[in-house]
């Protein structure tokens, strides 16, 4: 098989700024810089307060055409930096890339939608930012308007558009680009189920039609689905490059993914919008201890701190827990309650001896009116359970399956006439 | 899938040696964001395309009250002031439009540029593009004024397009220098308005540059906007207006060294671009 793409020592830094003596940022400051260094003499402005960081450092991968290569990591890790590094957003700081064919990237749904143009006219201007031509365009049409599902909004504004649709067009425009390689960020993280399972299945088509598929996600299930190889990227670089569940095993055995606590200080930029605004979610143990620690036998709580800025709202709220391979351990949702403006906290209890020893991530929806969407946060928080200590009695051995139950059970001796199971043979 | 599909190579510092022709054969993609941004100016605006010829209509009314009534500046030739005034004031707003709009246009699609691989003087040139579109409307104004006072261009009309095509020139020097020193410099966008608010009145707008004293002609027309709207008055207006060589000559060099400049400024600052944006 040929290669698609190979990079060779492929490195990309970026020079972090402290705040306190920031770059020359205005003209000002760079004219009254350069002046300084004229007297003086010095070297040029600024360089001194500037630390270096590799976000990619000697990357060397070879991809053969046709493969799908799933990029894996924790926030951080490279993965954003590589797919623009390969898209040619940014340039590489050192090495180089040979990639041969078209390049499309796909690193968010819905690039260069304007909000006051309908879908179709949408359709051409997004298109033509990815780089297809309009008879190209003219052709895939259809297809892209039944993909996306939106036949009747096709003369709407996109500003009018649910996220669910806006992102629908946004991936449909790209699925039907017909690149030699695609580069597609994690865009499926919003969208309901099936759309995402549609997503997966045109991706998969595109791996058959011999195309070269990169695709970054934090979702275990859609790399399992999709692709035939994983990278790990940790700190820049490659930790583990080969199979499927080999690498997707050693990223959740890296342990750290827990994000126990998120928080929006700022209310303005917090999730959500003039209605609803999250401004801080955590895992914590019922008994106040350190989230940590959570084993199958503690009992824990999910808290969501949020913002009502309507008068009235019927408000509810889902909790979808999935373990790492993205399967759902299961969904529970609050009952409808009526809020007024003001602050709000929200709690699930979840007991001990239900969760598995895996890690889990919270999908959160925010519901009105028990179906409109407030705000849909994926992956929102994430925490490991360890194993816990076992009780007298208790079997040993691991437990297949994304929950642990404890659920009753009673053996007790029973006269023999009373056995209606072995009556037969008496 | 074509085992002769051409190879790219990505390197740091490498000139792209496909670059305009890369540019070219994405021609359609900078129609799609002219076309966009008309669209949304002329459906977004209450006034829509009307906008292109009020402004020049109002301007050149308040010209024409206070040079041409209080003032009493004289015209060019035989030419009523009004007249005078709109073959300079328009090829002005176009060149203000063009430094203004593809100036900010860099940043204005930031989302597309810090998302997707084009060449990017695309951006800056469909800004370009717009303001010609534009340009072309507010004509509507200059027709409705050669009706006005009942007269016609004569023959020499027929050299505007070579001055239109030069107003294009001087513009596109600025505009991509500034586009790129945006991205950079914030405060560089506070600026600009302000110097086309001081160019508006050092350009031969509200007067004729035959009215500059003749020692000091030559000096003037270092501002490359005199040498377009001599062009502009000259092949509009007629009669006895007249063409003044050197500062045509002058126009068109320095319109060629500030497009060398900000070409070059621009390319070499296209490739961090989706870094400090």
């Amino acid at each position: 098989m040929t290669t698609a793409i190979r990079t060779e020592n492929l490195s990309k830094q970026y020079l972090i700024r402290h705040e306190a003596q920031r770059r020359n940022d205005t003209l000002r400051e760079a004219i009254a810089s350069w002046a300084r260094s004229l007297r003086t003499g010095s070297a040029a402005p600024g360089s001194d307060t500037e630390e270096a960081f590799w976000a990619l450092k000697d990357i060397n991968l070879e991809i053969k055409v046709g493969e799908r290569v799933g990029i894996i990591g924790r926030n951080g890790a490279g993965k954003s930096t590589l797919l623009k590094l390969l898209s040619r957003v940014t340039e590489p700081t050192t090495g180089r890339i040979r990639v041969r064919g078209r390049v499309a990237s796909l690193l968010e749904a819905g690039t260069g939608f304007h909000p006051e143009l309908t879908g179709r006219e949408n359709i051409y201007l997004n298109g033509a930012v990815l780089g297809m031509s309009r008879a190209e365009l003219h052709r895939k049409f259809d297809e892209i308007v039944a993909f996306a599902e939106i036949e009747r909004f096709l003369d709407t504004p996109v500003k009018r558009y649910s996220s669910g649709m806006y992102m629908r067009l946004g991936f449909a425009v790209a699925a039907h680009l017909e690149p030699e390689v695609l580069v597609v960020d994690e865009v499926l993280a919003v969208g309901d189920l099936r759309f995402q399972q549609k997503c997966v299945g045109k991706m998969q088509d595109v791996g058959r039609e011999g195309r070269t598929v990169l695709f970054v996600s934090h979702s275990m299930r859609a790399i399992y689905a999709l692709c035939d190889r994983a990278v790990l990227l940790a700190d820049g670089k490659v930790k583990s490059d080969g199979e499927v569940p080999s690498v997707v095993a050693e990223y959740l055995d890296q342990g750290a993914n827990n994000v126990l606590e998120r928080n929006w200080p700022d209310l303005r930029s917090a999730p959500g919008n003039e209605h609803f605004r999250l401004a801080g979610a955590r895992v914590a143990l019922e008994d106040g201890g350190a989230a940590e620690a959570i084993t199958v036998k503690t009992p824990l709580r999910v808290e969501f701190e949020f913002w009502i800025g309507a008068d009235e709202l019927l408000y509810s709220m889902g909790l979808h827990l999935k373990v790492n391979t993205g399967e759902y351990a299961f969904v529970t949702a609050s009952t409808r309650t009526l809020l007024r403006r003001g602050w709000h906290r929200g709690t699930c209890h979840i007991p001990a001896d239900l969760l598995n020893n895996r890690t889990y991530s919270v999908d959160m929806h925010f519901l009105k009116d028990g179906r409109n969407a407030l705000l849909r946060l994926p992956e929102l928080l994430a925490f490991e359970v360890h194993e816990g200590e076992r009780g007298p009695g208790e079997p040993l051995g691991e437990y297949p399956g994304t929950v642990r139950p404890r659920l009753q059970w009673d053996v007790a001796p029973v006269p023999a006439e009373a056995a209606r199971l072995g009556a037969a043979h008496a | 899938m074509s085992a002769a599909a051409a190879e790219t190579l990505i390197e740091a510092g490498r000139p792209e040696r496909h670059y305009w022709k890369e540019a070219w054969r994405l021609r359609e993609l900078l129609l799609f964001l002219s076309w966009r941004d008309i669209v949304v100016r002329y459906r977004h605006t209450a006034i829509g395309v009307a906008w292109a010829v009020i402004k020049p209509l109002l301007t050149v009314t308040i010209f024409t009250v206070i040079f041409g009534w209080v003032a009493r500046l004289p015209s060019e030739g035989e030419s009523p002031y009004a007249l005078m005034v709109l073959a300079g004031l328009l090829p002005w707003l176009f060149f203000a439009s063009m430094v203004n709009d593809a100036g900010n246009s860099l940043l204005n699609n930031e989302r597309i540029v810090t998302r997707t691989y084009f060449p990017r003087i695309l951006v800056p040139g469909s800004a370009i593009a717009v303001c010609l579109v534009d340009f072309l409307v507010s004509w509507v104004v200059l027709a409705g004024a050669f009706a006005w006072y009942g007269v016609a261009p004569d023959a020499r009309v027929l050299a505007l397009p070579a001055f239109v095509l030069l107003a294009v020139l001087v513009g596109t020097g600025p505009a991509l220098l500034l586009s790129a020193l945006n991205v950079r410099f914030r405060d560089v966008r506070f600026v600009v308005p302000f110097v086309i608010q001081i160019g508006l009145y050092v350009s031969p707008v509200g007067f004729s540059s035959a009215l500059v004293p003749e020692p000091w002609r030559l000096i003037y027309s270092l501002n490359p906007m005199a040498g377009v709207i001599d062009g502009f008055r000259w092949s509009l207006l007629g009669g006895n207006s007249q063409l003044y060589w050197p500062s045509l000559a002058l126009s068109v060099a320095i319109s060629l060294a500030f497009l060398w400049a900000g070409l070059r400024y621009f390319r070499a600052t296209e490739r961090h671009i989706a870094d400090v944006i």
